[in-house]
């Protein structure tokens, strides 16, 4: 797959998340070693890394899922460590969360997935137009038919689609996207990074996204950063980061394409 | 003791240090356990209330429940009514049967057992549920969203027993009884009436009172280990059959000794 242009409505200016000094361990294991990191309005910025390098736990401590031990982090303005909990819940409705395994409701039926953020966060909403919006995401995401199925109905790729489709329905303003591609085909796989450059373009969304995928990482990155022992190693374009003599790097690369 | 087992390593020192570890433990998920009670307090009082969910985990305790309950209560019935003939019949005291098979079971049996099946049936079902729920990140998912996950899903399934429980334990009480009396009939040939006024006259408003109290104790322990099991499950698939394990062997411990605990207050203030 082509490398991604770099989208023009990106604001260098306004920085919607921003990270110093980050610092996780779990026990006696450092996870993450004081990162910085900048996300720009309107960018796509994909973190890649090994598998265990605390890519997850960064977007886990962003989204305020776990607490960071040293560093700050900002999140809209807002710093992430001192919120209050009505605080953070008023900043995760602005903040989408893509999950690895999709984290679709099994008990619940599509439809009811994605109702449900909605008549929590807007009890206000008629019925009618819940189902606007419902009907409305689940296009976005191509799966109208689907909008009865149980999510043990679904292949991997509709579960992804649905899931992105659940954190649409509340009009975020920062996606975060774990391992978007896990698990699945090529073939799907490029469909789901179609979307993630979709989204961004018709929703305005600003994005992490999580991976060790490169095809991924070239297709929906308009800046790619690499996490490599706790730290951000190597950061610009796709084919700059990957542009050194950095063996830990080359060979994450090589690998990376043998699989 | 030579002061070399004191050395890093030599026997003596590892076994005190893995009883410390095992007694930090037991601390720690005694403070986690604690915790998670006094939130399910803090929380059951403020809004949102989540009643839908309530009404459908009422359904799924409660309803679902029905047939295994019934079955297994009237079996009891009648296999406590027929085990127990012979003891009185040695004394001809057969006419006792209804007042021992009231008392036995109103004040016990009826409580217990249900209060077992349900360990058994609702435990299990809402420890593996929400551990599942946990290891796939729905819980988290929950959380992202900005809903109350806890709310969601440990106060309503927690209420929902501890209303149903009693419920089920009333209904299990007279399905007992029932089984009770077609054994009875079959032998004595006692018409339904008077089997009932002889249940009735034998037990007191005190036994009905404890009996209530006692399920809705139970019902509330069933649905709480239910859920700090299921809510706070971990690694991977093996952490939700342990939690759904656990739910139940834990649960079913609890309701024994609450049992035995009730029971000798409820024996002192029949005292009094």
């Amino acid at each position: 797959m082509e490398a991604k242009e770099i989208n023009p409505n990106i604001d260098r200016t306004e920085k919607v998340i921003s990270i110093r000094g980050l610092k996780k361990a779990f026990d006696d294991f450092e996870v993450l070693k004081g990162v910085d990191l900048d996300l720009y309005k309107g960018e796509n910025l994909v973190v890649l890394g090994r598998s265990g390098t605390g890519k997850s736990v960064l977007i886990k401590i962003i989204s305020g899922l776990l607490q960071a031990d040293e560093g700050q982090v900002n999140v809209l303005g807002r710093e992430v460590g001192n919120l209050t909990p009505k605080e953070l819940d008023a900043l995760r409705l602005k903040i989408g969360f893509s999950f690895q395994n999709s984290a679709l409701y099994d008990s619940m039926t599509v439809r009811e997935n994605l109702e449900f953020p909605l008549v929590r966060h807007a009890k206000e909403m008629t019925e009618a137009d819940r189902d606007r919006i419902i009907r409305f995401v689940l296009e976005a995401v191509g799966l109208s038919q689907a909008i009865n199925q149980m999510p043990s109905e679904l292949s991997g790729g509709q579960r992804k689609r649905i899931g992105i489709a659940r954190t649409l329905i509340l009009k975020p303003e920062i996606m975060l996207y774990d391992e978007p591609t896990a698990g699945l085909d090529p073939i799907t796989s490029i469909e789901i990074n179609k979307l993630i450059n979709e989204v961004q373009r018709r929703f305005n969304t600003s994005s992490i996204i999580i991976t060790h995928d490169l095809t991924c990482a070239r297709a929906v990155g308009d800046r790619v950063v690499m996490l490599l022992e706790g730290q951000f190693q190597r950061q610009g374009k796709f084919e700059d980061v990957f542009d050194t003599k950095d063996e830990r790097v080359k060979a994450f690369y090589n690998y990376n394409f043998i699989d | 003791m030579d002061l070399d087992d004191n050395k890093p390593g030599t026997a003596p020192t590892r076994r005190r240090f893995v009883t410390t570890r095992r007694l930090d433990r037991m601390f720690v998920e005694l403070a986690s356990v604690y915790r998670f009670i006094a939130r399910f307090f803090k929380e059951v009082w403020f809004p949102p209330y989540e009643f839908k969910e309530i009404i459908k985990q009422c359904y799924e305790i409660g309803v679902r429940s029905l047939p295994l309950i019934s079955l297994t209560g009237f079996i009891i019935g009648i296999v406590f009514t027929n085990q127990s003939r012979p003891s009185l019949a040695g004394f001809g005291a057969t006419a006792l049967l209804p007042a021992l098979i009231s008392v036995a079971i109103v004040r016990a049996m009826g409580p217990l057992v249900t209060a077992l099946i349900a360990a058994g049936r609702v435990g299990s079902n809402i420890g593996a549920e929400l551990g599942s729920m946990r290891v796939t990140e729905q819980i988290d998912a929950m959380e992202v969203s900005a809903t109350n996950p806890f709310k969601f899903l440990v106060v309503s399934r927690v209420l929902a027993s501890t209303f149903m429980i009693p419920a089920l334990t009333m209904y299990t009480t007279f399905v007992s009884l029932l089984g009770g009396y077609l054994n009875v009939h079959q032998n004595e040939l006692t018409t339904l009436t008077t089997f009932f006024y002889q249940v009735f006259d034998a037990i007191t408003f005190l036994d009905i009172i404890a009996s209530s109290v006692k399920s809705v104790i139970f019902g509330f322990t069933i649905g709480m280990v239910g859920c700090y099991k299921g809510y706070n499950s971990s690694k991977g698939t093996e952490g939700v059959g342990k939690a759904a394990n656990s739910s139940v062997v834990t649960a079913m411990f609890l309701i024994f000794i609450e049992e035995l605990l009730i029971m000798q207050i409820i024996n002192a203030i029949r005292a009094v």
